[in-house]
């Protein structure tokens, strides 16, 4: 059976395959890990506005309790992972491509994991208010886990019922990650659970879980409980290996035969797609009243002693990580938070896992080559063959080399989703997608610097419209002014002196009315 | 712990450009071989003395550009491009034309326009096209294959009529050389001879020009195992072949004393090695597939009509160079359709 090639509905074009590494981090249970001294929350781990904290040094919080709030609708809430105590609210070193630092909400661990008091379970979801749901969704803080970190509840919003098809997404297609394989192999009741209750928030007829065939193992476990939950239409689809299929809009083309429109999302066909984790994480919150205070993240590569599966605090510095599985080898020489793919490497492991950390690769020189220097481009088009997006690499990097970035945008540059597959298969060895980012950021910045500068001509043509309006209304007072003065000529001195008169007679009942209130306030106070 | 940081993917590369044009010189040695034992070791002289020309002429022009010279040499292209040229190139023509033709493609063609990757026009029919221009008696001076050669030289003799003109005793040029099949049956055609007499001159083969026909078998099967081995993809040999194999027959049909057979188009000249070794250079052909499929296919046209109404006995390298003048218009208006992309579109105004 297994062995007869899978069917989907659709096929994606190019894509690569590669050594998948699965089997090093997976010959073990996922393991708990002790509570660390200390945790590093960074405020922003999720698309959006970061979230303001809500506590402050000093302040002792409970395992579970809200540090911080989401600000605005697309933002998420962070937890204390643990009791402790607030040591510093600033700037520390975060998992991003930028290597930069943001401000992070650091917790002295107390060791007693406390929990604080949870928001109460709600077994009975499928009686329970959609909204109500979506609340105790979004007060969770769960964004997704497959590394976009969008906050999954606006997913979950209404679509005027639009949406027939919820896709789970457990392809894990990257190697050496095998975080969605051990929590599937572990917790496929929980999975299901949460499954039934994003299908009764969002209303959908069917809902597919596409899993690449190389887990075997995730896939029997997966069916078997479907089967004992006996979920209506779901189907588990054992999809071909071949990265990067578990790109969404990939997987979505595999298991549904569709495409998501080039500008568009998921929903705009009437599907919603989530991460396997999340799945898991939103079941906790419903079914537990637990926030998304922790996940599984993979430990791997030849650089570390043990290679597995680890429940980690949100928080846990990778170095503490690596030091439970045995620490480093004498073959580390990258650290990668994320996949080989599409991660990227940071110079210490002083960085804390966030809610999209699924894998630290501690990759050798084996794993993970140093890249080779650079040869020109020859055209010879292996890039567009690979490409899942069919782009025209080759044509992408000739316009964002050159900074020629109109061009490149009409090559469909954000369509881009940085794979990686064109860089893997280049012979000149050419760092493609590095060329992309630049070109991204800097169509960005471009457009933010034209936005200031549009908000800025469009005040300086509002000022200059306001004094040329004063202006205008000062002279027409004047000549007002003037006119009436020139019709008043006749009247002369008659009306001097009616005027005069009248102001005399205001300023003599200004007097006596503040003679008044000072007589009164007198009294008050006697 | 400090550890190195890269940019992803961090998986390294699957290929390598030495890798490719390696390839791409052993798809051709069976044509070389075939070529050799047809028309003698001028064919081995040219390759070499093309090849040490423009490995030389890359490293000196790279210095004078103050680029890494070793890493270049090391793709191979300029040995790719050598061998391209030199199997164009009579087999013995004189050693200052070979010299002067390579000299050309990889400073001019190539290195003035920055190197491998940058040069818009196929340096090796550029080099060609400029020496068939400016000597063209030179040029067309080619060797009856072996079965009707009366004086066979041997690898120094070669060499010496290469380098110095140094005929052997009682040998004359005339003797010596001999027309092309293409050019023979074009000159025939023009005298207003029927292919049937044409035909019974012993120069011909089975299906092409006597060994050249064989010569073209051997580039197909390089050609062949250029496609297996998926250095190039199936869309500018078929459909230049595809084109001339069209007109040809159309013609033939039309008129079949008038007109050669469409099988003699394909194998007496550059047709074979032309479709999978010289259209199909990425670097200057169109690198979306619907347009390899024009870029081919208008190559197969003016091949076709270069040789039956122009000037050119054989005209694929005066085609390809057309063409290559074409690549990135045809490029950009062929486009794929994206992934999500609503309705396909081809390109917009302003290129």
């Amino acid at each position: 059976m297994s062995a007869t090639a899978p069917l989907t509905p659709g096929h994606f074009h190019g894509g690569i395959h590669m050594p998948d590494h699965k089997a090093e981090s997976t010959t073990q249970p996922v393991a708990a890990v002790k509570i660390p001294p200390r945790l590093v929350l960074p405020l922003q781990q999720h698309i959006g506005a970061p979230a303001k904290a809500m506590v402050s040094v000093g302040e002792h919080v409970l395992k579970g309790q809200l540090i911080a709030a989401a600000s605005g609708r697309v933002s998420a809430p962070i937890h204390a992972p643990t009791s402790g105590v607030i040591a510093e609210i600033s700037d520390h070193l975060v998992p991003h491509s930028s290597g930069l630092s943001a401000s992070c909400i650091t917790i002295d661990t107390d060791g007693r994991d406390e929990w604080a008091e949870l928001p109460p379970p709600i077994d009975d979801f499928a009686s329970t208010d959609k909204a109500v749901l979506i609340e105790r969704i979004r007060e969770a803080g769960i964004v997704g886990l497959g590394g976009a970190t969008f906050p999954s509840s606006i997913k979950m919003e209404a679509r005027n019922n639009s949406i027939d098809t919820l896709i789970i997404n457990a392809a894990e297609c990257e190697p050496y990650i095998t975080c969605d394989d051990m929590l599937m192999r572990e917790q496929a009741e929980q999975i299901v659970s949460g499954i039934h209750i994003i299908r009764h928030i969002l209303g959908v007829k069917r809902c597919l879980i596409g899993i690449e065939d190389n887990k075997p193992e995730a896939i029997k476990s997966m069916r078997a409980a479907v089967a004992a939950a006996s979920l209506q239409n779901t189907g588990v689809v054992s999809v071909p290996t071949l990265y990067p299929s578990g790109g969404e809009r990939q997987l979505t083309l595999l298991l549904t035969g569709k495409e998501v429109p080039s500008h568009g999302i998921p929903a705009n066909i009437g599907i919603v797609c989530h991460n396997v984790g999340t799945v898991y994480a939103i079941a906790d919150a419903v079914l537990k009243g637990r926030p998304l205070i922790s996940r599984i993240v993979t430990l791997t590569g030849e650089g570390v002693a043990q290679p597995q599966n680890v429940y980690s605090l949100i928080g846990t510095s990778a170095g503490e990580l690596i030091a439970q599985a045995g620490g480093y080898t004498e073959k580390a020489n990258q650290l990668i938070c994320g996949g080989p793919m599409m991660g990227f490497s940071m110079p210490t492991d002083e960085v804390p896992v966030t809610k999209a950390v699924n894998c630290l690769l501690v990759a050798s020189e084996q794993d993970c080559p140093p890249p080779e220097p650079a040869t020109a481009c020859i055209r010879c088009g292996k890039c567009a063959e690979a490409c899942p997006a069919q782009l025209l690499p080759q044509q992408l990097y000739w316009h964002s080399r050159s900074r020629n970035f109109d061009k490149a945008q009409d090559y469909h540059l954000f369509d881009c989703i940085e794979c990686g597959c064109c860089s893997h298969v280049c012979p000149s060895h050419i760092q493609l997608v590095h060329y992309y980012r630049f070109a991204k950021t800097q169509i960005w910045s471009k457009e933010k610097e034209k936005s200031k500068a549009d908000h800025a001509r469009q005040r300086h043509e509002a000022r200059v419209a306001r004094l040329e309006r004063i202006a205008a209304e000062r002279k027409a007072r004047m000549r007002k002014k003037k006119a009436a003065l020139k019709s008043k000529k006749g009247g002369g001195e008659s009306a001097k002196k009616a005027a005069i008169a009248a102001a005399v007679k205001r300023a003599a009942a200004k007097k006596s009315a503040a003679k008044a209130a000072t007589n009164s306030t007198q009294g008050a106070t006697e | 712990m400090q550890f190195s940081t890269y940019s992803s993917p961090h998986t390294g590369h699957s290929e390598n450009v030495t890798l490719v044009m390696a390839q791409v010189l052993l798809a051709m040695v069976p044509g070389v071989i075939a070529m050799t034992w047809y028309f003698g070791w001028g064919v081995v002289i040219n390759i070499l003395l093309a090849s040490a020309t423009a490995v030389a002429a890359e490293a000196g022009f790279l210095k004078l550009r103050k680029r890494p010279i070793a890493p270049v040499i090391m793709d191979l292209s300029a040995i790719v491009t050598a061998v391209l040229f030199a199997v164009s190139i009579p087999p013995l023509l004189p050693w200052w034309l070979t010299v002067g033709g390579m000299l050309f493609a990889i400073i001019v063609v190539k290195q003035l326009y920055g190197g491998l990757g940058f040069n818009p026009f196929n340096p090796a029919m550029a080099a060609y096209v400029l020496l068939l221009i400016s000597y063209p008696s030179e040029m067309t001076q080619w060797l009856p294959p072996r079965e009707l050669s009366t004086h066979s030289l041997d690898f120094l003799t070669s060499l010496g009529v290469i380098f110095s003109n140094a005929l052997p005793q009682g040998v004359n040029w005339d003797a010596l050389t001999m027309a092309t099949p293409l050019d023979e049956m074009r000159t025939q055609l023009d005298m207003g001879k029927m292919i049937s007499e044409i035909r019974l001159s012993p120069i011909w083969g089975d299906y092409g020009g006597l060994g050249t026909e064989w010569v073209a078998n051997w580039f197909l099967l390089g050609g062949l195992f250029l496609l297996w081995r998926r250095i190039i993809t199936w869309h500018i040999p078929l459909s230049m072949i595809g084109a001339i194999l069209i007109m040809a027959t159309a013609w033939w049909l039309a008129e079949p004393e008038a007109n050669p057979f469409p099988a003699f188009h394909l194998f007496s000249g550059g047709v074979i090695i032309g479709a999978f070794f010289i259209a199909t250079d990425p670097v200057t052909t169109v690198t979306t597939k619907k347009g390899q499929l024009i870029f081919g296919a208008l190559i197969g046209v003016l091949v076709y009509s270069i040789r039956s109404w122009g000037g050119y006995p054989d005209a694929v390298a005066f085609a390809v160079l057309l063409m290559n003048m074409a690549a990135p218009t045809i490029g950009y208006y062929t486009q794929p359709r994206i992934y999500g992309e609503q309705e396909s579109k081809g390109g917009k105004d302003g290129i």
